[in-house]
């Protein structure tokens, strides 16, 4: 029994020295549960989760995902069958809908992860080195933050071809610069403090204070920004898959949905109406959750 | 202690002094600093634009889809799609066709579109007119909901009518646009019938005639009231699906600025000092929190006027993001850097402005 | 004579996270017409809170008075409406708060704020430009009360304040913010000026400006004075009367001179120990050992009896009511129950 107790010995000193972080947490907890409106976009986002991980199990005609045609069922109403009715190849809308939940989850975070990895690392180094390394990367910041998004999407997928793969590209470029902004700015006020100072003293190297010092001071502010962001990401997708530059058909995409439903309105309004939906309930979850993260760590947020 | 360089006529002009908030004592102090402020930004607009100008030509030519065989169509002979290059300047190098344009450029030619032989530069004008026409409507709107609801939102926080207006200022963030653009079109403009589905004006209706190049102004001033109802009933669905963005962008950035105000020491004096919690409210607590909210706003109308390419695509409103997004789609090289470049100037020049205003608000700040 | 502010038996509790702080207990303070009351305590012992129930600004929640009375000139202003809270703010009292840096609001001139203030102490609100601002009329009792405000700026030394009147707060500095916002709380005329430690944001040389100008205030227009402060070197100099606080008690009271010379309550000695040593005396004492309670499950009975050097079993069973030991002066503790002890 002595591992257990031993174990168990260095949990409660684990508790006793981190008493102040676990207060914390337990003082956001009660905040976060508080505001019912960011536990709906917490519930929001672990059911599609949920759905993301688990929609090859049970969606109802997982055939129709690859693209089956059927043109018996072509655009029948939502039906018990069909929940969502059927599109006008007679797939199922909803097995689609629920299936692309998967894509655009997983697309959005790596956009976010791809563009945060841009933004911090150069606005680190511009807010860090200041003098004219800032100039240049303040100045192409600037020039990318005036450079409208969706026609850098166009003209790389001109270059490249169309594709998931192409219109995640293009949105991690046009999103770095909020990040680099972000940094930059937090950066200028912190490497002034006291311990920036300290750290030069005793010798450590530039890149071992950015990382080792800074930085994790800056991440609280690139959570919040990121948790606010990750909506308007799955948004930038579907956007991009509604012109055309983004998921191509026959994969199951929101916005390509939205897309040729269009051509079916008003007599099949259902093929463009569910998926728009569904994908609006899911963009508010994640801006709800992101709402709530925010007002809990961003001090300069809240009052309470 | 800091004393007034004009201090001799301070005092008369004190006493003559109107009630409103125009301060002349102040205004030649104002004026040099906030002179040489402008003259530091214009200086910094030209690199942004240069090098604006640069990424998109390179972008935009190293594009491999051949823009002349597109517009020359498939029925083409070579020689005539050669004597078309050479028209355009497409088979020289590239250095040479960039020097050319931005030559062309700084004589105010914006160039042809390879598409359909029209002037860019005429065309860029009559486009973001509408954009502009939409914006200002859209902005208008989404302030007269907006405010209200962050006011709202912020006096009763944390309580019921709070949570209603937070939830429907996310929710306005989170609808995609082009999908609810769909749906307004098939509920009020298809089952009711109350609007038209898309588009700017009546084809069967007298075109007004062109003055500013928005139809709502351009109606009204010639007194044409039929013209302005149907330019009116148009522009209702595109400027509900604009104003969401900034209904939300609004309703949160006043909200929370509005809360931080309050914890403020001065809210406390003015309380103390007896005035009524409602002047409070609307002009100490205001005046502070619309601060932040201009400078996000210019940020929103800046967005804005560089057109919203998915509404303007879904809704056929003719404005400068659906003439980009058309002449990204032809790789129609000239519209596609003449688009970029108009709203680059577009964007940054509105920053400007909403920097200026910022600063002349806030008085902590100044003109260094 | 009915006092000017009669505290009965006053309790405060504040909601918290951390569950509810029984903030005063039983707090009961008199203030007659003309007094100089200095209120002395550690930081947070109630004190700001005893005062600001006076003018109700101890907002609502988190605070609320389970018990007790405050009265103003006879009236319970706990129970009065809020346009009447209002109307007492504007006229009858003037508060003064501690740091002058956040006090005015930085985006008017100080010519809006007084202008305003003024006016709402008038309750003639509608010459702000609210409402019908542009008038004539309107206009005349605008520049009536620029008038008054500038005469009110001069008097608490503000120079040249026909001019600076129209500049903003960030131009000037922390002791010259403090005279304008003196001359805000004094500008309606009120009976009671409520000073909420308004000395200690400020440089050293500034404090005894300061505090001189409150006491020719107080000589010049009739006031009656609530000094909250750390300092019983400021409340020796000032005030005829003191009242010493500990967690949420008012544990002696007495006219200063008297409890100077005299103290009773265990905590009051120590107080006095520790201003020799240090005049600013902030925080923890050097004269009382250990520190003050927390509210959240306040000791039981006398909750100074966690650090008295006295402390018998009756101190932990039940708070010792006021006893007379002295003309005038009154102290709650258990050695004094049964009359003076001869020490």
């Amino acid at each position: 029994m002595a591992p257990v107790s031993s174990t168990q010995g260095a949990l409660t000193r684990w508790r006793i020295e981190h008493a102040s972080q676990l207060n914390d947490l337990r003082r956001g907890i009660y905040r976060f549960t508080r505001n019912w409106l960011s536990v709906i976009g917490l519930l929001i986002v672990v059911v599609l989760v949920i759905i993301a991980i688990t929609a090859p199990g049970w969606v109802p005609y997982p055939d129709d995902i690859a693209g089956a045609v059927d043109p018996a069922n072509r655009m029948k109403p939502p039906s018990a069958e069909h929940v969502f009715g059927t599109d006008d190849y007679g797939r199922d809308v909803f097995s689609r809908t629920m299936w692309a939940t998967r894509t655009s989850l997983v697309v959005g975070i790596i956009i976010l992860v791809v563009a945060i990895s841009i933004g911090v690392v150069l606005g680190a180094l511009a807010g860090y080195f200041g003098g004219w390394v800032n100039q240049v990367i303040m100045r192409a910041t600037d020039i990318m933050l005036t450079f409208p998004g969706i026609f850098l999407a166009l003209a790389i997928s001109a270059v490249l071809g169309r594709g998931i793969e192409i219109a995640m590209l293009a949105l991690s470029i046009t999103w770095w610069p909020g990040y680099c902004r972000l940094v930059e700015a937090q950066m200028l006020k912190i490497r002034e403090e006291d311990f920036v100072a300290g750290a030069k003293a005793v010798g450590a190297s530039n890149l071992r204070i950015i990382f080792r010092h800074i930085l994790p001071n800056l991440l609280t502010g690139i959570i919040v920004k990121a948790s606010m962001d990750f909506g308007f990401a799955v948004l930038a997708i579907a956007s991009l898959s509604f012109i055309g530059v983004g998921v191509q058909p026959p994969d199951p995409d929101w916005g390509s949905m939205i897309s040729q439903g269009r051509r079916f309105i008003p007599s099949g309004w259902w093929y463009s109406t569910f998926p728009g939906l569904f994908m609006f309930v899911t963009v508010l979850g994640f801006n709800l959750l992101g709402d709530g993260l925010r007002d809990l760590l961003d001090p300069n947020a809240t009052v309470r | 202690m800091e004393t007034l360089p004009n201090s001799g006529e301070g005092f008369l002009k004190a006493t003559l002094r109107p009630v409103s908030v125009f301060r002349f004592d102040q205004l030649s102090i104002i004026h040099n600093a906030m002179l040489r402020y402008i003259g530091r930004r214009l200086l910094l607009i030209p690199v942004v634009l240069i090098g604006l100008s640069i990424l998109t030509f390179v972008i935009s030519r190293v594009v491999p889809g051949d823009p002349v065989k597109l517009a020359a169509g498939t029925q083409a002979r070579p020689e005539q799609i050669e004597r078309l290059r050479a028209d355009f300047g497409l088979d020289r190098p590239l250095v040479e066709q960039y020097l050319m344009y931005m030559g062309g450029l700084l004589q105010g030619n914006w160039g042809y579109s390879i598409s359909n032989r029209r002037e860019v530069g005429p065309d860029l004008v009559r486009y973001f007119m509408a954009t502009l026409e939409l914006t200002i409507v859209s902005t208008l709107l989404g302030m007269a909901i907006g405010i209200p609801l962050a006011i709202i939102s912020a006096r009763w926080r944390d309580r019921l009518p709070d949570h209603l207006a937070r939830f429907f200022s996310i929710g306005t963030a989170s609808v995609p646009v082009f999908w609810i653009a769909i749906i307004l079109q098939i509920i009020l403009a298809q089952n009711l019938r109350l609007l038209p589905v898309s588009g700017r004006f009546d084809a069967r209706a007298e075109f007004p005639e062109i003055i500013t190049g928005m139809l709502l102004f351009d109606t009204l001033l010639r007194g044409n009231f039929e013209g302005f109802g149907i330019a009116l009933r148009y522009i209702i669905i595109p400027a509900m699906c604009q104003s969401l963005l900034v209904i939300s962008v609004v309703t949160r950035q006043l909200r929370g600025d509005m809360l931080d105000m309050m914890s403020k020491d001065f809210v406390r004096v003015a309380r103390a000092n007896g005035i009524p919690e409602r002047m409070i409210w609307l002009r100490y607590l205001m005046k502070n929190a619309l601060i932040a909210t201009v400078s996000m706003l210019g940020f929103i109308i800046g967005f804005q006027l560089g057109g919203a390419p998915l509404i303007e695509y879904v809704l056929d409103w003719p404005g400068i993001g659906q003439y980009a997004l058309k002449a990204a789609l032809l790789l129609d090289f000239q519209p596609i850097m003449g688009s970029t470049l108009f709203i680059g100037c577009v964007v940054v020049g509105v920053n400007l402005v909403t920097d200026l205003l910022y600063r002349s608000i806030d008085p902590r700040i100044g003109f260094r | 004579m009915t006092p000017l502010v009669e505290i009965r038996d006053l309790y405060c509790e504040m909601v918290t996270f951390d569950g509810v702080a029984k903030v005063l207990n039983g707090v009961s303070l008199t203030i007659n017409k003309g007094d100089l009351l200095g209120v002395v305590g550690e930081t947070g012992c109630g004190k700001s809170v005893t005062a600001m129930s006076i003018p109700r600004l101890v907002p609502q929640p988190p605070a609320r008075y389970p018990s007790g009375q405050v009265l103003f000139n006879g009236q319970d202003v706990l129970k009065i409406s809020a346009e009447e809270v209002r109307d007492l703010r504007a006229r009858k009292i003037g508060v003064v708060f501690q740091d002058p840096m956040t006090g005015l609001n930085p985006v008017f001139t100080i010519e809006e704020q007084m202008v305003d203030s003024i006016l709402a102490r008038q309750n003639a609100l509608h010459a702000t430009g609210w409402g019908r601002g542009w008038l004539p009329s309107a206009r005349e009792e605008r520049r009536a009360a620029r008038e008054r405000a500038v005469q009110l700026l001069r008097r608490v030394g503000i120079p040249e304040p026909e001019k600076r009147i129209f500049t903003y707060p960030h131009e000037y500095s922390g002791g010259m913010r403090q005279r304008v916002l003196i001359a805000l709380a004094i500008s309606g005329r009120p009976e009671l000026l409520i000073a909420d430690e308004p000395t200690t944001a400020l440089d050293v040389s500034v404090q005894a400006q300061i505090l001189r100008l409150i006491a020719e205030l107080v000589r010049e227009i009739n006031l009656t004075v609530m000094l909250i402060t750390h300092n019983i070197g400021v409340v020796a100099q000032l005030c005829n009367r003191i009242a010493v606080m500990y967690a949420g008690n008012v544990v002696e009271s007495g006219p200063t001179r008297e409890i100077l010379r005299n103290p009773k309550h265990p905590y009051t000695k120590g107080l006095m120990q520790a201003i020799p040593a240090d005049n600013s005396v902030r925080g923890s004492l050097q004269g009382v050992a250990g520190n003050v309670p927390s509210l959240l499950a306040p000791p039981s009975g006398c909750r100074f009896h966690t650090r008295c050097s006295y402390v018998t079993d009756r101190c932990k069973a039940a708070l010792p009511p006021m006893q007379i030991v002295a003309p005038d002066h009154e102290v709650a503790c258990v050695l004094y129950e049964d009359g003076v002890p001869a020490s």
